[in-house]
């Protein structure tokens, strides 16, 4: 079926108050709203507000949404606007420049020191100390999962709601600038940054865990 | 390969790799990568590394939605509808 055959068809349902179409349609979004409100918001549970007052934002707004953007694009609007209205009133500083100007401030993939210096007569910036190929097994341990979570948690906010939507969540990354209102390379600096200190973390622990 | 084109430092490649597998390289820098990851070890385990972490990331549980908040999400559909 169509994209928009079957955007039609739930909104038909949803209009029409059945009850399971919405339950879908919470339970596909609800953790992604959650995340996308943690750039704006200072913790977990005023994300979960937040969501939730989008969910009846959605509901007030349904009859009259034409469908000129997606479904998708539309919901992450509202929940944007809520997000933002809470964060000036909870007195935060919004975090567009970490949104609009990620490169602003350099960041390295990988720390300077694994490498040899870039003036190195011989092999300038060439590896120091070389990447070691992980063990399969480990990759797939509940454990390594645990940790990986963790330093999913320890990012930036910017950068942990774009690596969640893209690689957890499974999104394009056309799917991600627009809820995110991002352009093309701000979403890849971020993914990049997110990605790199993932697998930092990762090679960190594999290494722990393997000696 | 031309030999004169100035060749990608290790350092450097690490800093291309999402765009490298966002297919957001133009022509000439997609070729540099691939010549260096075809004669580094290095650098092409670093690679290899990217992309296990994201084949790992897909593999984590999305985020649920607990059973009360679903409950009071369902409880205000009801009140919409009937409202």
């Amino acid at each position: 079926m169509g994209q928009a055959l079957a955007e039609e068809k739930l909104l038909d349902a949803l209009r029409a108050g059945n009850e399971e179409a919405f339950r879908e349609l919470v339970r596909e979004y609800q953790p992604s709203l959650v995340r996308v409100a943690r750039i704006y918001v200072s913790n977990q549970a005023a994300a979960e507000d937040v969501a939730a007052e989008t969910w009846l934002g959605v509901l007030k707004g349904l009859d009259r949404f034409e469908g000129r953007s997606s479904l998708r694009t539309w919901i992450f609007r509202i929940l944007t606007n809520i997000a933002k209205t809470r964060a000036v009133r909870d007195g935060r500083t919004l975090p567009f420049s970490a949104l609009q100007d990620p490169g602003r401030v350099p960041e390295a993939a990988v720390d300077a020191d694994r490498f040899l210096d870039p003036e190195h007569p011989r092999w300038p910036g060439h590896w120091a100390v070389k990447p070691e190929a992980w063990p399969e097994d480990a990759l797939l341990a509940a454990e390594t999962r645990d940790r990986l979570t963790e330093a999913i948690e320890a990012l930036p906010a910017t950068q942990r709601a774009v690596i969640s939507l893209r690689d957890i969540e499974g999104w394009s990354s056309e799917e991600v600038r627009n809820a995110l209102d991002l352009s093309e390379t701000n979403q890849r600096v971020l993914l990049h940054r997110a990605r790199s200190k993932v697998r930092a973390a990762l090679e960190e622990y594999l290494k722990e865990a393997g000696t | 390969m031309n030999e004169q084109v100035e060749q990608l430092s290790c350092q450097e490649l690490v800093e291309l790799v999402t765009d490298y597998l966002e297919g957001a390289l133009p022509e000439e820098a997609r070729l540099r990568f691939e010549d260096h990851i075809g004669r580094c070890g290095a650098c092409k385990i670093y690679l290899e590394q990217m992309r296990q972490t994201i084949v790992v990331l897909g593999h984590l549980p999305e985020a649920a939605l607990s059973a009360d908040a679903e409950r009071e999400l369902l409880h205000a559909f009801r009140g919409w509808r009937s409202g």
